[in-house]
């Protein structure tokens, strides 16, 4: 019985901290986000090499054939950097999608590139409605004698802009299934929105008539799969996030002079703190477990996943919320850097499905 | 990260479990039934813990000189787990057992590890926990029970509160103040007093429940023995806080919790709202998910300090915070189950028709008092804040 990290997991999460404190500071944060496209490609070209972008791609496929357990490692010290760009969206979710699937002609396409950094991949698969649930999912794949074909409009996917293939979920009959479709495909348009948390862009894609290759196999639920995959990756981002808005609270407490004495002798202050202390460190060690299910296909592993992402979601956003509050009015400036994690929380507890959608995922796996 | 017991582990969880099905009293042993200060529990309960001593099941992890089997944390988890599972009753010996024993072990002399281990083991002696007065609860190192040396002896004065246990104890683990000029954490010193000495008065107090678990206990001009003090004189409050922090691990133990919830969820499938269960209601569906992935992580997290505790890693803040999320999350789950019984949580667990065997108005008045005993909430997240965060301190 070992219920822990193993050396060379905490090896990876503190190189992993002293790589990102270097090379993305919250200065490289905001010029990126100043950027049209919102993709840092000198960085990618960094952690490409330190194999960051293949780490869970089989090694078959020239990755390093690492499990979830370790890639929350990575994600968890994206978070706490506000790292943007694709990383999330294409090393893990599509890279998970394609991994997972039974489509090896697909894997050699996109996975390999996919690993060393030249390709780039994201997940659609939420529409109009702004959810991820399969009933609010209605672009349809069409097989015809040319293969399949996708039709319809994906919306919130992130850094389409700069992907290229995308992980499309549509429906054939009233099954989710999934499909690779090449960006420079005719059919396809994509257009940028106006992204709330700035270190991430999102777009809406739209489907005309596009060519797509169906992912195979994996099981009877892909798309059930990716959303387990999904919700355990952007739990990390937010365990991350979380403890970087709690770090820069506390630490601007020791030295926010008021009534004659930093803030954080006051115990308001305490309190808010030390609940979030609270909250952080069992959902730490729910996640290692979610991730650690998922590499090795534990009964309980989606109930496990949803439960991770519903309460670190929930974490982050109240977490965020009260070190904004920790701060006073600084806190609200934009010069201040607190905004990137209150905003990015934001974007967390949506995608992929909100607190509330994976907790409603708990109780049907768990027969209530 | 590997979750697999050994094989050895396994057969030794499937003998516990063997032998608990088999030797486990059926009744007359629950704590919150009985008074507690009637003879016949008492004796019951001390058989029942020397019962599970001699087959091996009481404090596995403790030195073998002392009676224990120096086995490693897993065997004593499993224990733990095997003991929830199949919901054996309450430990008499629980102070001694869970909180002075450890603390004896890091500061107590080889004299009394030897006189005192054994018997906490048995059950010979019960301790309870001399520590809250009057005048010190949240600010516990204002305590002003007074001990003067005299001779070879200590002359004790002074009263205690909210002990638990104090009408059946035999000896007590108490924080005295023996140098009234020092600053006031540097003036306390923790002895041993037996209960049984002239001079000391316990009066029982009738909790919310309406049970008498606690009491005041009155010390006048009470001889304690040199030799009872642990560590060095005035320097009790370092080994306070060691015997707190066993305490406050034993109160937050996630090991209730998962049995509690999945009671919680077998009564809230069992009512119907509005013409279907309860659980089908989305808003009451929505919070006992909410319940149910606090009290996984909290496994998890227990999970996780077992292995540093085979790792050898000095406890962090993550164990700073397990009496907090412990109790009110024990506390949390109480209150649903009151919610989801709807007007039937207006009755006490002594009217025929309470829901659940009356398991719940005990359990949901008992768990807030957990939230207070051992150091508030509050003060909870004064030590979280102040020790783990490293913020200034207000005081």
């Amino acid at each position: 019985m070992d219920f822990g990290l193993s050396e060379e997991q905490q090896q990876l999460k503190e190189s992993a901290r002293a790589f990102l404190s270097g090379e993305c500071p919250t200065t490289f944060v905001r010029k990126t986000m100043a950027t049209e496209d919102g993709y840092p490609r000198e960085l990618y070209d960094h952690i490409a090499k330190l194999g960051w972008t293949g780490l869970i791609v089989p090694e078959k496929f020239g990755g390093a054939g690492l499990g979830m357990l370790d890639m929350a490692m990575v994600l968890e010290e994206g978070g706490y950097a506000a790292m943007p760009g694709p990383f999330l969206f294409s090393s893990v979710l599509a890279a998970s999608a394609l991994k997972l699937s039974g489509s090896e002609e697909l894997k050699a396409k996109w996975l390999t590139p996919l690993a060393e950094g030249k390709a780039i991949g994201t997940v659609a698969a939420v529409e109009s409605a702004g959810s991820i649930d399969a009933r609010d999912i209605s672009a349809i794949a069409i097989k015809g004698d040319g293969g399949w074909h996708l039709d319809g409009t994906k919306m919130f996917v992130p850094y389409a802009n700069v992907a290229d293939f995308i992980v499309v979920a549509a429906k054939r009959d009233s099954d989710i299934r999934l499909f690779v479709v090449d960006t420079k495909s005719p059919g396809v348009t994509i257009r940028s929105l106006k992204n709330l948390d700035l270190t991430r862009r999102v777009t809406s894609v739209e489907l005309r008539n596009v060519p797509a290759e169906r992912l195979h196999g994996g099981g009877s639920d892909l798309f059930g799969k990716l959303i387990d995959v999904a919700a355990v990756a952007v739990a990390a981002d937010s365990l991350g996030g979380t403890e970087r808005a709690l770090e820069m609270a506390v630490d601007y407490s020791k030295v926010r002079e008021q009534f004659g004495k930093p803030i954080g002798s006051f115990q308001a202050l305490k309190h808010a703190a030390a609940e979030i202390v609270a909250d952080v460190e069992p959902a730490r060690a729910m996640l290692w477990y979610a991730a650690y299910a998922l590499d090795t296909g534990a009964a309980d592993a989606s109930r496990t996943a949803a439960m991770a992402k519903a309460r670190l979601c929930d974490i982050y956003s109240r977490g965020t919320d009260r070190a904004v509050l920790m701060h006073g009015g600084i806190g609200f400036t934009w010069e201040h850097d607190m905004h990137l994690w209150f905003k990015r929380a934001r974007f967390n507890e949506s995608y992929f499905g909100s607190p509330a959608f994976h907790r409603e995922r708990v109780a049907t796996l768990g027969a209530y | 990260m590997d979750l697999q017991f050994t094989p050895e582990e396994e057969a030794f969880r499937l003998k516990v479990r063997d032998w608990l099905a088999e030797n486990m009293p059926t009744s007359g042993l629950s704590a919150d039934r009985e008074g507690r200060d009637d003879k016949t529990w008492l004796t019951r309960a001390k058989a029942w813990q020397h019962r599970l001593y001699e087959a091996g099941y009481v404090a596995l992890a403790w030195p073998k000189e002392y009676g224990g089997q120096a086995m490693d944390p897993v065997r004593q988890s499993i224990v733990n787990d095997e003991m929830v599972r199949a919901k054996a009753p309450y430990l008499v010996g629980g102070s001694g057992l869970g909180m002075l024993g450890p603390t004896l072990i890091s500061w107590g002399s080889e004299e009394q590890k030897q006189r005192y281990l054994p018997k906490i083991l048995t059950a010979e002696e019960i301790w309870c926990q001399g520590y809250s007065e009057p005048g010190a609860g949240s600010d516990l190192a204002s305590l002003k029970t007074r001990a003067e040396i005299v001779g070879d002896e200590f002359v004790v004065n002074g009263q205690k509160v909210w002990t638990s246990g104090a009408q059946y104890a035999d000896m007590m683990f108490c924080l005295v103040r023996t140098d009234p000029e020092a600053p006031k954490h540097r003036g306390i010193s923790y002895v041993l007093i037996d209960m049984h000495t002239p001079g000391i008065t316990v009066r029982p107090l009738v909790q919310m429940t309406g049970d008498r678990g606690f009491n005041e206990v009155f010390f006048d001009n009470v001889r304690v023995p040199r030799k009872n003090l642990v560590a060095k004189l005035n320097e009790g409050w370092i080994v306070a806080n060691a015997t707190l922090f066993h305490e406050r691990n034993m109160l937050g133990s996630a090991s209730g919790s998962e049995q509690r919830f999945n009671r919680l969820l077998a009564l809230a499938k069992s009512i119907t709202r509005g013409g279907r269960p309860l659980t089908e209601d989305p808003v009451f569906r929505q919070r006992l998910v909410e319940l149910e992935i606090r009290v996984e992580a909290m496994r998890f997290h227990s999970l996780r300090q077992l292995t540093d505790q085979i790792r050898g890693k000095n406890p962090g803040v993550e164990a700073m915070i397990n009496k907090l999320v412990g109790t009110e999350l024990n506390h949390d789950l109480a209150t649903a189950a009151m919610e989801a019984m709807g007007d039937y949580s207006m009755l006490s667990r002594d009217d025929e028709a309470a829901l659940d065997h009356a398991y719940w108005p005990y359990e949901w008045m008992f768990s807030l008092g957990l939230v207070i005993g051992g150091g508030t909430s509050h003060i909870q997240k004064n030590i979280i804040a102040e020790r783990g965060l490293k913020m200034p301190k207000s005081r």
